[in-house]
């Protein structure tokens, strides 16, 4: 297969800084500071100035609800530093958190801005409160609520958490190719053990193979490590036009490839291939856009929020066999970080916190950067991917070092 | 189903293109919108076909006989609902498995349930000012 276009021009785009706040359980703090601490990060970092900024980005656009799911919209961070942009782009219906990034690329290869400052922003712990996640569900309330929309086919079900939605996947996957608890487990075991150096990781207390498999169960197969950890915090990164990027501080990291696309319909339940997601799609795609192939790639950021999920991003991205993902981590040493393939190098969003997309690619560039301290990969990484999202709504994109 | 061991549900908002989906259980019937001159059965409803574009549309009943495409034991108490633990699934229903419901999974022990076996629907009504609604659940069709 090949592209039909004839340059593949997310090439004119780099990421040229990254920016991140404080990172908790529930901070307790203003969840617009914290954006514009990851923002501001991100500029400086860059060794851009605000009056550089000409271009906005974020996902998902504001939302009051589920609570803390977005601290801030494009609008709020435009105004809070009086940006002037050439481009600016917010909202949800995109190819997961990364298509927010993928956009950006876009509008800086097409000359709409120069340097993009992407942001993704929650505060779903503090939101949650006490209650925990099972608080942010909807409908909760009771009374005469009715379910319209997607929720009309899912909620009258009792089937109101994307837990169970993907549960569902991960089940079929499981059936389909034999996968296992034990197997899946190494995505929990491998993020813990990476949170542990990672200094704002929020759960570092070792796990073990008996403490993923005596955890409570929430929807089979996932346990409680399977599921990602509501937190409070912002990521931002910087995208740039390459050829604005080369004098900067940072080395650039040229965008080789996206992966935007989604063939089947856009539903969790309607999908045509209840054993894989959009992530086949986007992943197909990525690799018709570079010479590169998937053996080039030395490291994996890929989404977590619940662990099945980077399973599927690897197979999708063709880093294993489809229905391989199971025996390719069995034992963790593979995903280790000195292993043939990092994975989820600061804990993920399993034991680093649900920062929800961003984190990953922070973590790509804090590693090919080499500022990854006490959790660094040992090897110069040349070739990254990164990878979020889930069900109808992934993206990615694979980062060569310029 | 007596009245009284129905659980909590949060019941669907009832249009027009829904209606009959959501309440011809009252005479044990599962009815979808379907295509009349393609024969495409339309999930959830939408004005025109999806495969021909046309829009000669009508509500059909199928048999209620289904596949258990993958399913999920819920043990997490989200929001009041059955008794825990309880069991969610996705359905291909046989007329054409193309269309999937998230349903429940019911009246099977939880130790026999495989992905592929035959389901047939049972409904589950709700008695409600704002409109009753039967819910459609499967359970196996080995089941007496």
């Amino acid at each position: 297969m090949t592209s039909t276009a004839n340059e593949i021009i997310e090439r004119r785009a780099c990421i040229s800084g990254i920016g991140q706040s404080d990172v908790g359980r529930r901070l307790g703090r203003d969840p617009m500071e914290l954006t514009l601490d990851a923002c501001l990060g991100a500029i400086e970092h860059a060794g851009l100035t605000v009056a550089d900024i000409d271009g906005l980005s974020t996902y998902p656009g504001p939302m009051t609800s589920p609570p803390g799911f977005s601290a801030a919209g494009a609008y709020d961070v435009m105004d809070a530093l009086r940006l002037n942009v050439g481009w600016y782009n917010g909202g949800l219906e995109t190819s997961g958190q990364l298509g927010s990034v993928i956009n950006a690329c876009l509008a800086v290869a097409s000359g709409l801005a120069n340097h993009v400052l992407c942001f993704r922003s929650v505060f779903e712990g503090s939101a949650q409160g006490v209650k925990g996640r099972a608080s942010s569900m909807p409908g909760g309330g009771g009374g005469s609520f009715r379910a319209s929309g997607f929720m009309e086919w899912t909620l009258p079900f009792s089937a109101p958490s994307a837990a169970i939605w993907i549960a569902m996947f991960a089940q079929r996957h499981f059936h389909e190719y034999g996968t296992t608890r034990e197997q899946m487990a190494w995505i929990a075991i491998n993020a813990r053990r990476n949170a542990q150096v990672n200094p704002k990781g929020i759960y570092r207390d070792p796990m073990s193979m008996d403490d993923y498999l005596n955890a409570r169960m929430i929807t089979t197969p996932f346990c409680l490590y399977d599921c990602d950890v509501p937190c409070d915090g912002a990521t931002a990164v910087i995208v740039s036009r390459i050829d604005r990027a080369r004098d900067l501080r940072n080395r650039p990291l040229r965008v080789e490839a996206v992966g935007s696309a989604i063939h089947g319909r856009p539903s969790w339940d309607q999908f045509d291939d209840l054993s894989t997601m959009a992530n086949r799609d986007a992943g197909a795609q990525l690799w018709t856009r570079t010479d590169l192939r998937p053996s080039d790639v030395q490291m994996l950021q890929a989404y977590d929020g619940f662990s099945w999920l980077t399973m599927s991003w690897m197979e999708a991205l063709g880093l294993c066999e489809v229905g391989g993902s199971g025996p390719f981590i069995e034992g963790g040493e593979r995903i280790a970080r000195d292993g043939i393939l990092p994975l989820n190098t600061h804990g993920g969003q399993l034991s680093g916190g649900r920062l929800h997309g961003y984190g990953f690619l922070h973590e790509a560039a804090v590693q090919m950067w080499g500022e990854g301290g006490e959790r660094q990969i040992p090897r110069d990484v040349e070739v990254g991917a990164v990878a979020a999202g889930g069900g109808n709504t992934c993206g990615c994109l694979l980062l060569v070092k310029e | 189903m007596a009245a009284t061991d129905v659980p909590f549900r949060i019941l669907p908002a009832l249009t027009d293109w829904n209606r009959e989906f959501w309440t011809a259980g009252e005479r044990g019937e599962l009815r979808f919108w379907r295509c009349g001159p393609c024969g495409y059965y339309l999930h959830p409803p939408q004005p025109i076909c999806p495969q021909c574009h046309g829009k000669d549309l009508a509500v059909e009943s199928v048999s209620g006989r289904a596949t258990l495409a993958s399913f999920s034991v819920n043990h997490q108490a989200w929001m009041p609902g059955p008794d825990l633990p309880y069991v969610v699934a996705i359905v291909e229903i046989v007329e054409q498995p193309s269309v999937r419901l998230t349903t429940n999974l019911v009246n099977c022990a939880h130790d026999a349930i495989r992905i592929g076996m035959p389901v047939r629907v049972v409904f589950e009504h709700h008695a409600d000012p704002g409109g009753d609604v039967w819910l459609p659940l499967f359970e196996p069709e080995a089941s007496a």
